[in-house]
């Protein structure tokens, strides 16, 4: 399936991510990878996903997947309020640097992860984090949960109606509660 | 205009410092036998000479490459895919071609304040002589070019000599350009090491380009109480007949100011610009007026308000012409580099071409004479006005609402839209008579009317936003104070030993254009932050206006409420993007007046200090040219951290350090020699910033410098702490790694922070005398 890119001219070059068709993909791979994290930009707090914001679901998801989280920019404290302290908080340029040096050890010193969820950051700025890790971190997956199609994922959802998208967090959340 | 040739050989030049071999420099008649301080290792350095510095930078802030393209499209090998570790059929690879493109963009940035320098020096010359005397401030400013002192060991006194920087600057970007061609550089690391030279070039070219027209001009001299002036849409007397200015060289402007000056029409006629040339304006004559940043062209060209738009250079919208022959308003062209395809008229009298551009026989001209072309902008202006009378294109209520019913809700508009403003939102409002969702956008929109290339109705929505928030623009009146020029070397004194101290907690520099993420109020709002905390805030450029837009519960704007000293607590507009010269060089005079380190031609050791010891930042949280990108490689250079707001991610790469690698921290102790772990200082030296928010804190801790005495590093740390703490909602996770010493823990967070330290295992430190370079060792020296 073909998607483009939300931001018109935000075309990329010639190899794009893989349109999720399904949440079960993304629950799939969440399910067979080791060291997964998941990283929320601040928009989280503001984006509506269904009956809730993005932030309250990535807790949802985080617990339920068991995925350590960095929060970015300033929203840290918007994890603490909700009870939830997130594995670390750090600038979205400084996660995804750590992201594309295959010596990082990662939050915990156990090494590197292997697939990196993202959701909740600027789309254009997204979308240049997302160029970083195709190009250098190449034992990296990266998926976004966003609503619109983030070409430089390796995995990512075309761009949706909000309902559409909702729907398919809920799925992918009761799914990923089996593991 | 002959120039005494004088060629140098540096195999002669002993210096306190180094004795430098095979090196010749071959330079007009500049060394100035009467200044005594002995020449440093690098005068007029070639591309390569600062290498191994670059390199020593570049080690502790590895690039991070951010490729906005997939692609290299440069020659007919390509299109080479790059993606991964392709190479392309050069043999570059990606970490190659993005630094390339940096440079790239470095060198156009350079390049343009360069050719903006020459012009200015070429017309200062033939109008003012060679010999005219470069008075910057007087008493006051005795040290009247840091920068150009410290890359090229000269001492400029004279508009004459000015030449001669601006002969080396020229070839140094030839130089640099050329290094960018297939099959040239193939390192990414040199590239960069070039990135920075084009920087230090640029620092040079702002200001031969400032300093020269701060003297002839006769702009304020250093002058902190520079005279506020009016900015804002609101403040034009629109019964007048209005001249707009756009652009960032000064000189056709002056003609204008002038022309009416000598002829007695300057109380008839409104002078207003936007962008630099507007900061410019105001430094020549205190009666001229500003509108606004580069962002409030296309709104106030379709407001109907000015009758003759005059362009010079840069960052001019380039469908100008197209938007002025919609308000039926002539426009002018003066520039050499922006001649937007119109019949050169220089030589023809000016009668003729102001009866030509009244009758409307003619769109426009070019005269490439800054007297001719004041002339004709302000006679056409007093003849059209009646004529023209300010005609507009911004649409009623009524016809928005007649558009907004006919939107098709495609998204294209949104789509489009570099700040994703929810364009088909407020239209549907619209439709149903309610324009409150427009108004709302008018504050965030940057003017760039993408959104109205992508309608595939045609709606000219930038004016939608524009006609819906007409309240709001036209009451856009704001004081700024005018562009001061240098900081004075008293001042310098005065704070030379806080900021090294680390007791005045940073210099904050807020630069740069206008491509904002959520408008120019965030600017304002941290400015004051920081004003209030006690940091010497510094402004040019678009930043310098934003900062002026916004009053509070009195009425007053920032200008009008914080001082203009370089001192805590002040709020200092140096003036347009040249002026950014004086934010350098104030960092440059703190190393050469208070700490008395040789400038002349002593960059690397003069860089090390400021890298070590001065707590600058610089941040252009709208940054979008690639002057921008130029300026802010002149600070990487002179190891001064950049932040950029979001948008500038797609600057393409950043320079970012890792504070979990403590091998890249540590520094000499010049008094013994010893390597001495200094704690991540300053983390990052270019650094994009997702919100407001993170950009405070990161400013905060970006201030923090290895020579912080405890008692400033314990200021340091408490501006950083309680601005995480209030916008990030709980403690930093890292202050062990800002604690050098107990005493370095702020004294009223005692208890809480000794615990910190001590659930990390922190040990205490020591501070050095800190230096990057080996052969500022005394004891090896010895
Ligand atoms: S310059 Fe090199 S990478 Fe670029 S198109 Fe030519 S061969 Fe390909
Ligand atoms: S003109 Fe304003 S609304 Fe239109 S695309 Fe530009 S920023 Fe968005
Ligand atoms: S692009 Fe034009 S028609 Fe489409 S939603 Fe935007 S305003 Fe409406």
């Amino acid at each position: 399936m073909q998607a483009e890119s939300w931001q018109t001219a935000e075309v990329p070059g010639p190899t794009k991510a893989l349109v999720i068709t399904k949440p079960e993909v993304v629950v799939a791979m969440v399910k067979r990878t080791k060291r997964p994290i998941l990283i929320v930009g601040h928009e989280a707090v503001d984006i509506d996903a269904g009956d809730e914001k993005l932030i309250d679901y990535t807790i949802r998801l985080a617990k339920t997947a068991h995925i350590p989280v960095v929060a970015t920019a300033h929203i840290v404290g918007e994890f603490i309020k909700r009870g939830f302290p997130p594995a670390a908080w750090m600038p979205a340029v400084d996660i995804t640097n750590r992201l594309q040096d295959p010596e990082w050890k990662g939050l915990d010193g156990k090494g590197q992860y292997d697939v990196a969820l993202f959701t909740g950051l600027p789309y254009y700025m997204q979308w240049i984090l997302f160029s970083t890790l195709k190009h250098f971190a190449l034992n990296l997956k990266t998926i976004s949960l966003d609503r619109f199609y983030q070409p430089h994922a390796t995995w990512s959802f075309p761009n949706m109606s909000l309902k559409d998208w909702s729907e398919n967090l809920k799925i992918m959340l009761s799914k990923l509660g089996g593991k | 205009m002959a120039k005494k040739a004088l060629f140098v050989k540096a195999k002669e030049l002993k210096t306190d410092v180094a004795v430098i071999k095979d090196l010749e420099v071959s330079i007009g008649r500049i060394f100035d036998e009467t200044w005594t301080e002995p020449v440093g290792p690098t005068p007029f350095p070639s591309i390569t000479d600062l290498r191994e510095w670059d390199f020593k930078l570049l080690q502790r802030y590895k690039p991070m490459y951010m490729p906005f393209c997939d692609l290299c499209c440069l020659c007919t090998f390509g299109k080479c895919d790059l993606t991964k570790d392709k190479r392309g059929a050069c043999g570059l690879n990606m970490a190659g071609q993005q630094s390339r493109i940096v440079l790239i963009a470095c060198c156009i940035g350079a390049a343009t304040h360069l050719g903006h320098a020459r012009h200015m020096v070429d017309h200062l010359i033939e109008k003012f002589g060679r010999r005219y005397p470069l008075d910057v401030g007087g008493v006051n400013v005795q040290l009247e070019a840091p920068i150009t002192r410290l890359v090229c060991g000269v001492r400029p006194r004279t508009l004459g000599d000015l030449e001669d920087v601006v002969d080396y600057l020229e070839d140094q970007v030839t130089h640099l350009l050329s290094a960018t061609h297939t099959g040239q550089e193939g390192s990414n690391l040199d590239f960069e090491s070039k990135v920075f030279h084009a920087g230090m070039v640029d620092h040079v070219a702002l200001e031969v380009a400032d300093i020269a027209q701060i003297a002839a001009y006769n702009f304020p001299k250093a002058d902190p109480e520079a005279p506020l002036v009016e900015l804002g849409y609101g403040t034009i007397e629109t019964h007048k007949p209005v001249i707009m200015v756009v652009g960032h060289n000064v000189i056709s402007s002056v003609g204008i100011i002038d022309y009416l000056k000598e002829n007695d029409l300057y109380a008839d006629v409104e002078v207003t610009g936007l962008c630099c040339t507007a900061h410019d304006t105001t430094r020549y004559s205190s009666r001229a007026k500003i509108v606004g940043p580069i962002s409030w062209q296309l709104r106030f060209i379709r407001s109907g308000i000015p009758d003759v738009i005059v362009l010079d250079e840069q960052c001019i919208r380039a469908d100008t012409l197209v938007e002025a022959q919609k308000i039926k308003a002539p426009v002018i062209v003066t520039s050499d580099k922006n001649c937007q395809g119109l019949q050169n008229r220089t030589k023809d009298p000016a009668d003729e071409i102001v009866a030509d551009l009244v009758n409307g026989k003619v769109p426009g001209v070019l005269i490439l004479d800054s007297e001719k072309a004041g002339e004709v902008a302000s006679r056409t202006a007093l003849e059209i006005a009646p004529k023209r009378k300010k005609f507009k294109v911004i649409p009623t209520v009524k016809e928005i609402i007649e558009a907004a019913k006919k939107c098709k809700l495609c998204n294209d508009c949104i789509r489009a839209c570099p700040e994703g403003l929810l364009i088909p939102e407020a239209m549907r409002e619209a439709a149903a008579g309610n324009l409150q969702l427009l108004v709302d956008l008018y504050e965030t929109c940057i003017g760039c009317a993408r959104c109205e290339s992508a309608c595939p109705n045609d709606f000219p929505i930038h004016s939608f936003i524009v006609a819906a928030a007409e309240k709001i623009l036209k009451g856009e009146k704001f004081k700024i104070q005018a562009g001061r020029g240098a900081i004075q070397d008293v001042e310098i004194r005065n704070v030379g030993s806080p900021i090294v101290l680390g007791e005045i907690p940073g210099v904050v520099a807020f630069v740069g254009c206008a491509n904002y993420p959520h408008g120019g109020i965030e600017v304002a709002e941290m400015c004051k932050e920081f004003a209030d905390r006690r940091f010497i805030v510094v402004l040019s450029g678009c930043s310098a206006m934003s900062a002026a837009m916004y009053k509070d519960e009195e009425g007053k704007t920032l200008y009008e409420k914080y001082p203009g000293d370089f001192d805590a607590g002040g709020i200092v507009n140096v003036g347009s993007c040249v002026a950014n010269a004086h934010i350098a060089g104030a960092a440059i005079k703190i190393a050469n007046i208070f700490a008395k380190r040789n400038l002349r031609a002593n960059y690397e050791e003069i860089a090390d200090y400021i890298h070590n010891r001065v707590g600058a930042v610089g941040v252009a949280w709208g940054a979008m040219s690639q002057k921008a990108a130029a300026i802010a490689a002149g600070c990487w250079r002179l190891g001064i951290p950049v932040i950029v707001g979001p948008h500038g991610s797609k600057y393409r790469r950043m320079l970012l350090g890792r504070k979990d690698h403590e091998e890249d921290w540590y520094v000499y102790d010049a008094r013994t020699g010893d390597r001495v772990y200094v704690g991540p200082v300053p983390e990052h030296l270019f650094y994009t910033a997702e919100t407001k928010e993170e950009a405070m804190v990161i400013i905060a801790k970006l201030c923090m410098r290895a020579n912080d005495t405890s008692k400033g590093r314990a200021i340091k740390l408490t501006h950083y702490i309680d601005l995480h703490k209030r916008l990030y909602g709980t403690m930093p996770d890292d202050i062990h790694l800002f604690v050098r010493t107990v005493t370095d823990i702020p004294i009223t967070m005692k208890d809480e922070i000794l615990d910190i330290l001590k659930k990390k295992g922190w040990k205490e430190g020591r501070i050095p005398d800190p230096t990057l370079l080996p052969r500022l060792i005394r004891k090896m020296k010895e």
